[in-house]
């Protein structure tokens, strides 16, 4: 007879739970110097509810999480390797002569250089707080929606649905909604990060698998429709998301964990830090997949999507993972956000802000990741300045004007962007010499 | 290999196949023919699943793919070389033929080397973009797409569309090629008379019925045929 309790399994349960108990003791009560050993006392005797299911002491709900995990844990190493072996297949289709230097190293280690630097060079409070709650969540969702309208050319007007989930979804774990919070016991919103994320992911296959059958035009209505149920919901389910006032009772993030005990105040550097490591987390994976054969299927379906059916590509797949994956960025936005700023309300989340980062995107270069980053950074902060220090005679509703202005601009002059995709810019001109009508040989077929 | 059954198509409320029957057997090459709107590329479009039957059947290797979605068949080993070519505009040559092997893990660089061998002026080009090749450079990139699927079966749809008569004469060679190494094909064409000569056997279409079909070389000599597909007149 096979031993059932060998020594790994034995191992792996032991590190989960370890694993568990240092969360335990992170999500727990914070200890203060008059009774410093307060949160670890308490974390684990604190009564709580399992899942809202029966009410238990603390320790043992994180007993039972620890032991999902190390169930999960052995079963990716059973099953380990066929996931990992379908991961890496999913990442490694471009296998010959494609871009010999996918990443300029040397230029992003400089720009990433500048940018951690930057707080300290420039201390000013308006524009600290400008970097975080202006710049970097625009750029967090630019990078995003550029995956859904660059990368697999699909027009969605009501992104800011993701982020104001990613927000709410914040406040709900972290117990500051009048509904109920996922766990009995608040999240800290450091662990909102995760959950938002995936919710909002959730959300974007919910959003994606009915509508993205759709083309063009109509996908566009479709996600409007979505961006205005969201917002309408946050301001009418007054029992679940406190209505138009919102919700103002959200934690700040925090680490409690050993000797690391750090408190992420109302300042805003420490803000800034944290999205600008998520940011290069985001512009990391982002450009991963936009080289992989996830990438390169989006690309198909946005050049000809007869042809990528015809090879094999399920267009709906992709695109519902185009939208799944920019809904990412948008979700950890709103956890920025809810968390810095500690309240959230509906007003902020308006089809003008779907269109702002639109416009953004469409600036910077559709598809290129660093010229959504170029264009969001440059915008907003222009936008900052005249906000800061207005010329004379300037009104802030004057804002659109030139906008519109540079956005009309840059259609007759820069069609592409002010840093264009390789690929997207000559898809650009393409179309234009098709409608010029001077391009015989290259005319792919139509429809008929 | 492939077999028909009573296929009905309809666009809405207009019937475009009225239940054709044909049948594609292992290793030969087999041309639909017929005038436009006879119902050519609808056929194709049903083979493809881009446009399912409204009734009727249709078997690959005895395996009911009636209802199969578009994007299924290349795994099942139907690929589909669409109208019009298609070939990805912006995507280099290469890049085009590894979006062939979409479906297929591993390696493609033996499958790429047997492409450039069968084509040898993409290799040439291929890290041109699509977009700036001639169109038969084009098709030839279309029907090698298509190969690197690994197909058991390749449907043409009109690969001498807006060609200039030598290279559909070269086109039409490779064809015959493909259907020597082993894979069946199934040629919807409109020139009739190099496509008699290159199939074994072929099927005449008219207003989406299937009128008759028979061996190709049969219906070079068919007087239906040569009156109103080879463009001779009938004596008598």
């Amino acid at each position: 007879m096979r031993v059932w309790l060998t020594k790994a399994i034995v191992r792996r349960l032991l590190i989960t739970q370890s694993i568990v108990a240092v969360i335990e003791l992170m999500t727990g009560p914070a200890g203060s110097n008059s009774q410093p050993v307060y949160g670890f006392s308490h974390s684990f005797g604190e009564s709580s509810s399992f899942f809202g299911l029966f009410r238990t002491q603390r320790w043992v709900t994180f007993f039972f999480v620890g032991l999902i995990c190390w169930g999960v844990a052995s079963f990716w190493i059973s099953q380990g390797s066929r996931v990992r072996k379908s991961v890496h297949d999913a990442l490694a289709f471009p296998r010959a002569a494609t871009q010999k230097r996918p990443v300029r190293w040397g230029a992003m280690a400089v720009l990433l250089g500048f940018a951690i630097i930057l707080p300290h060079v420039e201390t000013a409070p308006f524009w600290q707080a400008a970097m975080v709650e202006q710049i970097a969540v625009y750029v967090l969702l630019a990078i995003g929606l550029n995956v859904v309208v660059g990368f697999a050319g699909l027009l969605d007007l009501g992104y800011v649905a993701f982020y104001a989930i990613g927000a709410y979804t914040t406040a709900w774990v972290t117990g500051a909604l009048p509904t109920p919070a996922l766990f009995h016991h608040a999240l800290n919103p450091f662990f909102a990060i995760p959950v938002a994320i995936a919710i909002v992911m959730i959300a974007g296959i919910i959003l994606g698998a009915p509508t993205l059958r759709l083309r063009g035009d109509y996908l566009a209505i479709v996600t409007l429709g979505f961006g205005e149920i969201i917002t309408i919901f946050a301001n009418n389910l007054y029992g679940i998301t406190g209505g138009s006032l919102g919700s103002n009772q959200i934690p700040h993030p925090s680490i409690h964990l050993g000797p690391i005990k750090y408190i992420w105040g109302l300042a805003p550097v420490p803000y800034y830090y944290l999205a600008l490591g998520f940011v290069v987390l985001f512009i990391i994976i982002f450009s991963l997949l936009e080289r992989s054969r996830v990438g390169r299927a989006w690309t198909a379906i946005r050049e000809d999507e007869v042809a990528a059916e015809s090879v094999g590509i399920n267009p709906l797949k992709y695109k519902v993972m185009a939208f799944a994956i920019g809904a990412a960025s948008a979700g950890f936005a709103g956890v920025l956000t809810a968390s810095q700023l500690i309240f959230i309300f509906p007003a902020s989340f308006t089809l003008q802000f779907s269109i702002n980062i639109l416009v953004l995107v469409i600036l910077g270069g559709m598809g290129s990741i660093a010229g959504v980053v170029f264009g969001a950074i440059l915008i907003q902060t222009v936008t900052e300045f005249l906000f800061h220090s207005p010329p004379s005679g300037y009104q802030p509703q004057d804002l659109y004007i030139y906008l519109g202005a540079l956005l009309v601009a840059m259609m007759i002059f820069r069609p592409s962007g002010l840093i264009p995709s390789k690929r997207r810019q000559r898809e650009i001109r393409l179309s234009e010499a098709e409608h010029e009508g001077h391009l015989d040989e290259v005319l792919t077929g139509d429809d008929t | 290999m492939l077999d028909v059954k009573d296929a009905v198509v309809r666009y809405g409320t207009i019937t475009a196949l009225h239940g054709i029957s044909f049948n594609v057997q292992q290793g030969e090459i087999v041309t639909l023919l017929g005038a436009n709107g006879a119902g050519k590329s609808t056929t194709l479009r049903m083979l493809s699943g881009l446009h399912a039957p409204a009734s009727g059947q249709i078997l690959f290797e005895g395996k009911d793919v009636t209802k199969t979605k578009a994007h299924e068949f290349a795994e099942l080993g139907i690929c589909h070389v669409p109208e019009g070519r298609r070939i990805f505009p912006q995507m280099t040559v290469q890049e085009n033929l590894e979006m062939g092997a979409f479906t297929r893990k591993g390696s493609t660089s033996e499958d790429l080397d047997k492409m450039y061998a069968t084509f040898p002026i993409l290799k040439d080009r291929r890290k041109q973009i699509g977009a700036n090749l001639s169109g038969g450079e084009q098709q030839m990139l279309a029907i090698g797409r298509a190969l690197m699927g690994r197909p058991r079966l390749l449907l043409l749809d009109e690969p001498s569309m807006g060609l200039a008569p030598m290279i559909v004469a070269t086109i039409f060679g490779i064809i015959g090629e493909i259907r020597d190494s082993g894979t069946t094909v199934l040629l919807v064409e409109q020139n009739a008379a190099h496509a008699l000569h290159l199939a074994d056997r072929g099927y005449v279409m008219e207003n989406g019925r299937i009128a008759f079909g028979d061996l190709a070389k049969n219906l070079l000599n068919d007087e239906r045929v040569r009156a109103v597909y080879l463009g001779e007149s009938v004596e008598g």
